[in-house]
């Protein structure tokens, strides 16, 4: 949605925030059919497993934390600690599908769309103003289990 | 976030529901969405539409024009 459509709040955010750009953009070249790949999603919708350590909210620049959320999780009962007044939060408590599409992977996988679901997937905690630990240290991590897993696409969903 | 698992060696693609900010911060490859936040992937409970929009992103994985931003209309 065009950015003069958020709120005065937001706008105002969104403006005056110093977005770091992606330079060099790095490009990986698929190899591999979609139909062969190994799909795994990272979602910033702070979704987490029932019993799971909750997203803190409270931690200054935004929690750079991550949660691990299995291909057999039942999404139905994945539990939202994402707090921001941004957005309408009615989607995702509705149908956690709408920002973390696991349940879609897994068709996409019974009709041939793509190989396999991954084995685990990545659940972020949007809203993060002071980036930094999130590069230095919570990437890194994210990285490693998704080369453990050999997964060759990522799709990255924002709330 | 993207960059570092693309630099990585494994080919990513993100939704992005304001690709003004997206054109800035350039990530490798990204569709964008006529959607409000909270619904990147359209609408609850419409496993259709879900499934139509996760196709639409599969189908930007392979491009190697980046930083690109495509369309989902």
């Amino acid at each position: 949605m065009p950015l003069s459509e958020l709120s005065l709040k937001h706008r105002l955010f969104v403006k005056t925030y110093r977005w770091r750009e992606v330079d060099p953009v790095p490009c990986t070249r698929l190899e591999k059919e979609i139909g062969e790949c190994r799909v795994a999603l990272v979602s910033s919708a702070g979704l987490v497993v029932p019993g799971d350590e909750p997203f803190d909210e409270t931690i200054k620049g935004g929690d750079y934390s991550y949660r691990v959320i299995p291909a057999d999780a039942d999404v139905s009962s994945l539990v939202e600690y994402h707090r921001s007044s941004a957005f309408d939060h009615s989607g995702v408590e509705a149908d956690a599908n709408v920002a973390f599409p696991l349940d879609r992977l897994h068709e996409l996988t019974a009709d041939g769309t793509i190989g396999e679901v991954a084995p685990r997937h990545v659940s972020l905690m949007g809203s993060i103003t002071a980036p930094g630990r999130l590069v230095a240290k919570t990437a890194p991590e994210v990285v490693g289990i998704l080369r453990d897993d050999e997964v060759d696409v990522a799709l990255l969903v924002p709330v | 976030m993207q960059a570092e698992i693309e630099r990585a060696g494994i080919a990513t693609a993100s939704i992005t529901l304001l690709p003004e900010i997206t054109r800035k911060v350039r990530p490798p490859r990204a569709l964008a969405v006529p959607y409000r936040l909270g619904f990147p992937l359209g609408e609850a409970n419409a496993p259709e539409l879900q499934r139509a929009i996760l196709k639409a992103l599969l189908a930007i994985v392979h491009r190697e024009d980046v930083p690109y931003v495509g369309e989902y209309v």
